[in-house]
């Protein structure tokens, strides 16, 4: 038994409904999140994030499989009994409770004395910088304040570990910058395992120990943020997390032979046969002079400090090239320039 | 693009004056009870000056404080009762999804809206004579019985209502944060759902205080209620007294509705 390891979950499937109506949200998830780790489940709507993360606060039955925590098999306990909290995207804070007792409420129903109670109420709102508006009613706060208190409320207890469903997207850009350094700071500060549900990709990168990559209820790849955006294991993820060209080739002789027939020298693992390129713009490098390929660039596409050409191959396939604005040389629409790809780079998945 | 007028009844021809009419034949009548009630003469119809004569004559008659006492005993019981059911009621019948039979539930609960209240109160004056003879007790508890029940529904309308305004995330946030079933009942719904259980309360209150037809039949030898009494009255001659009756009842009533207004309204 590893003791490392806070949530296990294995081989959960989760179905709503029976019979015709019957919606699989989870098919067959394994997986396993480390104690103290900022873990975060990235995917689009509908994937199943928030029915994997129901399924560990307790509120949903998994239809298949097990969850444990800290090696304790949890599946069928009921939330109230279970030492994780949730901070809802809604906040859902309690609105006849002031600030205070929002907070004290989950170590009162757990029957500590008031005084304790008392004692980290102070502390936890000390840590979200809300010590003056203890005495407030939520609806006196603004959105950003009301999301650190629904934060408070769920650290107090000190769970072993916390469920984050989207706490961030209700607030505007800015106030969500602030609040993911809080969350990092308040996740190193409390040592407390965080799971992070998220859509926004950005998030997820720079705010995880590892992510999660979920679609159509399955778990398609975990790792840390630089292996999901360096090597992506799958087309959809390769997509999913920033931009990436896909360019079709086959295997020939240890280099990968693309569509306008030059051939790749790819970092390759014994595949053979037909095999997708995933590349980002970044490795794609645009001259005026020569280069091992060549193409047309069909749109330019200036971003402040980087500058998107779309070109297209002798093939017709197009591929995007990020350029820092400041290069030496701008191109325009039409122009016929050389193509260069950082081929160690590029991520060769199956076709 | 001209901005389509949202149809108006005002607007309609003799909307006023069907208005005023309608206002007439539903207030004069207890105006002119009201009015009548400080008669100073002794006729409910031919005014004899200004006096509060009739006000204290009712209240030194003892049929009608013991009638009074009698109604309020019942009205308190009956809304404590139908309101703890109506509650239990409510939060089976919003709080755990769709179940088969739950139109049947409903029916069963509402059923004293619904049932003709003569046959209602025949056959518990039926029944309730049989439990009469078999146990030998025949004290206000049929009263109170046969009044929570049909004022269940009425405290149930704005319970549930109150329920299927309240969001369940509340409830799953407490299960989150270690409270016990009973223990999210206690911290969160109930506290939540206080304006609809006082409302409810309130309804039902004035509901069994108003009631004749079932009392009429239940009630045994010397148990008359307030309405009661004042329907016996009027077998015999009709005095200022009766008006004087019926217009304090009608101030409680108006009073507690008011109170109702204000709960109701302020929700959320
Ligand atoms: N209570 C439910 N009953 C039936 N189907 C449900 C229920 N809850 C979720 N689903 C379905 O299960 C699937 C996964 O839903 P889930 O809420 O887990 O997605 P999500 O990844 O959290 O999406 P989002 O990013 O939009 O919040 C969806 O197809 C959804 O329609
Ligand atoms: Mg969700």
């Amino acid at each position: 038994m590893n003791t490392d390891i806070a949530i296990d979950a294995r081989n959960v499937g989760k179905i709503y409904g029976s019979g015709a109506g019957a919606v699989t949200a989870l098919g067959d998830v394994s997986i396993s999140i480390k104690k103290g780790e900022f873990f975060t489940l990235l995917g689009p709507s509908g994937c199943g994030k928030t029915t994997l993360l129901r399924c560990i606060a307790g509120f949903e039955t998994p239809t298949k499989g097990s969850i444990h925590l800290s090696g304790t098999d949890i599946t069928y306990d009921p939330p109230y009994q279970r030492p994780v909290n949730t901070v809802f995207q809604s906040y859902a804070l309690f609105p006849h409770l002031t600030v205070a007792q929002n907070v004290g409420f989950g170590l009162k129903m757990r029957g500590a004395a008031a005084a304790d109670v008392a004692q980290a109420v102070d502390r936890v709102l000390a840590l979200v910088k809300l010590e003056d508006f203890a005495n407030r009613l939520p609806q006196q706060l603004s959105g950003g304040q009301q999301q650190r208190v629904a934060l408070a409320r769920a650290l107090a207890p000190e769970p072993q570990v916390l469920l984050l469903d989207e706490p961030l997207s209700a607030l505007d850009l800015k106030l969500r910058k602030e609040m993911q350094s809080e969350l990092k700071r308040l996740q190193a500060e409390t040592g407390i395992t965080f799971i992070f549900v998220t859509h926004d990709q950005e998030e997820a990168l720079t705010m995880s120990d590892r992510i999660g990559v979920m679609s159509a209820g399955a778990l398609l790849q975990v790792g840390t943020p630089h292996d999901i955006y360096d090597r992506p294991t799958t087309r959809f993820v390769a997509d999913f997390i920033g931009e990436t060209n896909f360019l079709e080739g086959s295997v020939e002789d240890h280099q990968v032979r693309i569509g306008t027939g030059d051939l790749l020298a790819v970092p390759l693992e014994g595949e053979t046969g037909p095999v997708t390129l995933a590349i980002r713009p970044e490795q794609v490098s645009v001259t005026s002079a020569q280069a091992d390929m060549s193409g047309k660039i069909t749109d330019a596409t200036y971003m402040g400090t980087d500058t998107h050409y779309t070109i297209e191959l002798k093939d017709g396939s197009p591929l995007v090239a990020r350029i820092q604005s400041k290069s030496t040389a701008t191109f325009d629409v039409g122009d016929t320039v050389g193509v260069a790809i950082d081929a160690r780079a590029v991520q060769v998945l199956k076709s | 693009m001209g901005k389509t007028r949202a149809f108006d009844v005002t607007t309609l021809p003799g909307f006023t004056f069907i208005a005023i009419l309608a206002f007439v034949l539903l207030y004069a009548p207890i105006v002119t009870l009201v009015i009548y009630s400080f008669n100073g003469g002794n006729s409910v119809n031919q005014w004899g000056g200004f006096s509060l004569e009739w006000y204290a004559v009712a209240a030194q008659n003892e049929a009608v404080q013991d009638a009074t006492a009698r109604s309020l005993i019942i009205a308190v019981w009956a809304s404590v009762i139908s309101t703890a059911l109506a509650t239990m009621a409510a939060l089976g019948t919003t709080r755990r999804g769709k179940f088969t039979g739950q139109t049947v539930i409903y029916v069963i609960i509402n059923q004293p809206l619904m049932v003709p209240e003569i046959v209602t109160a025949v056959a518990l004056l039926i029944f309730f004579s049989s439990v009469k003879v078999a146990t030998g007790y025949s004290g206000l508890g049929y009263l109170i019985l046969a009044h929570s029940a049909f004022c269940i529904p009425f405290a149930y309308l704005p319970i549930k209502a109150r329920l299927e305004g309240m969001d369940t995330t509340m409830e799953t946030a407490a299960a989150d944060l270690y409270a016990t079933p009973l223990q999210t009942f206690r911290y969160v719904t109930l506290p939540l759902l206080l304006p609809g259980v006082i409302a409810g309360a309130m309804l039902a209150f004035i509901i069994s205080l108003d009631n004749v037809i079932i009392t009429e039949f239940v009630k045994s030898a010397g148990q008359d209620t307030l309405p009661t009494y004042m329907l016996g009255q009027l077998r015999r001659a009709l005095t200022p007294e009766v008006n004087a009756i019926s217009t304090a009842l009608l101030a409680l009533t108006i009073l507690i509705l008011t109170l109702f207004v204000f709960v109701t309204k302020k929700r959320g």
